[in-house]
């Protein structure tokens, strides 16, 4: 018998809410968006958490600009925080070492993550999800009671993937706060459709920001976009409302 | 010491088996420790028997604990090679050892196998903490 699962609702226990950024496809700015959104809430006083399920591709270390993240061995695992957000990730592990992974190791981590980590009281916990359907998915779903808001852009294939996640998300009973368009050209937008179509509030767009690639990697110059002034009007915003 | 935070789920998941099963009294938990996770048996024996201390039924300071090492098996997904953790640990700085300890799987990272040189391999055995039984009344 895994004893694991058995306290990891005890160590979520005093997060108000836990908000998993996914959609699906790959590449559509889950990872900066799940990043900036716990840096915005964080600075607007919130005791905000982030934590990266994305073992295979990690990259919120990359762009919070994080180093030294071992978390102090106490009676858990506590997280280093950065910037005001308490930060845990594979990588506070292997550092700048890859780590192949297949689905029962993956689920291994998560459960091991979820059930050592003392993450204290938190009004959100922000998580960046890995793109598809697998394990990590199914995980979050099994595991933790997540919001999940859905990423999508304005292609075709990305918002394709998303009815599915969306599929997905519902079959499963898991909570949606609503779709958010990424690198969006301001045009009718086929996401707020998708929404519509699934009667989840269509949260907003977010444009695509030249100036945040050069931000990434300094948590002060990425609050400082209007990526960042986007999150917090559009999604910020939202969550507070929740 | 995180042995203390691995203690408290032990705990936790006796109670919910006894109250799934309706145990009044749990008499015994038998755990197995797979090397992998280098967990320490004392500090998590001590945390185990301060928290039954503190507890009252259906577990209590009369339930008894018994650990056993088990071996840490790994086999290589692509030769199909065996071998046992202990040999790759001497190979390993105390940093890496110490990040395994929190997750295990972290060992795709710091360990190959010593035949094929993949990262490709499976935790057959010794994982980490595991409940064998639970013993009730
Ligand atoms: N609105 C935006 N403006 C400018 N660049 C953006 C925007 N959104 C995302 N990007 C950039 O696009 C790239 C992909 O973003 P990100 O890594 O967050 O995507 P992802 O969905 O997490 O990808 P993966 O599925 O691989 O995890 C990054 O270089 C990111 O900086
Ligand atoms: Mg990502
Ligand atoms: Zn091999």
């Amino acid at each position: 018998m895994d004893p694991r699962p058995g306290i990891i609702k005890e160590r979520l226990k005093s997060i108000k809410q836990t908000i998993a950024v996914s959609g699906g496809k790959g590449g559509i700015g889950k990872s900066v968006t799940s990043t900036v959104l716990s840096l915005v809430l964080a600075d607007a006083g919130y005791k905000t958490g982030l934590l990266d399920l994305d073992f295979c591709g990690a990259s919120t270390q990359t762009i919070l600009g994080a180093k030294n993240t071992f978390p102090k061995e106490e009676n858990g695992a506590v997280p280093i925080t950065i910037n005001g957000v308490k930060f845990m990730s594979i990588t506070c592990f292997t550092q700048e070492t890859a780590t192949p992974m297949r689905g029962t190791d993956i689920t291994n981590a998560i459960t091991e993550l979820l059930a050592i980590t003392l993450w204290g009281d938190l009004d959100f916990l922000v998580i960046d999800m890995p793109p598809g359907l697998g394990d990590t998915l199914l995980d979050t779903i099994n595991l933790m009671k997540s919001n999940f808001l859905v990423m999508t852009t304005p292609s075709k294939t990305t918002v394709e993937i998303a009815k599915k996640h969306i599929e997905v998300l519902r079959q499963s009973n898991a909570q949606i706060i609503g779709v958010l368009e990424n690198m969006s050209r301001g045009e009718p937008s086929a996401s707020r459709e998708l929404a519509e179509k699934f009667d989840i509030p269509f949260i907003g767009q977010i444009n695509f920001d030249p100036k945040l690639e050069d931000a990434v990697g300094n948590a002060e110059k990425l609050l400082e976009t209007r990526f960042a002034k986007e999150i917090k009007s559009r999604v910020a915003k939202t969550l507070k409302s929740l | 010491m995180h042995e203390w935070a691995l203690a408290e789920a032990v705990i936790s998941t006796a109670v919910e088996f006894a109250e799934k099963t309706g145990f009044e009294h749990i008499t015994e938990i038998e755990i197995s420790i797979g090397e992998l996770q280098q967990i320490e048996e004392d500090p998590f024996l001590f945390a185990l028997e301060e928290m039954l201390k503190e507890k009252s039924k259906p577990v209590d300071k009369n339930t008894k604990i018994t650990l056993e090492k088990e071996n840490a098996i790994l086999k290589c997904k692509s030769c199909k090679h065996e071998w046992d953790y202990l040999n790759a640990l001497n190979e390993l700085d105390e940093e890496k050892v110490e990040s395994i300890h929190f997750v295990p799987e972290v060992s795709h990272a710091f360990i190959k196998c010593p035949k094929c040189n993949s990262p490709d391999f499976e935790i057959t055995n010794g994982r980490g903490v595991w409940i064998n039984n639970i013993i009730g009344k």
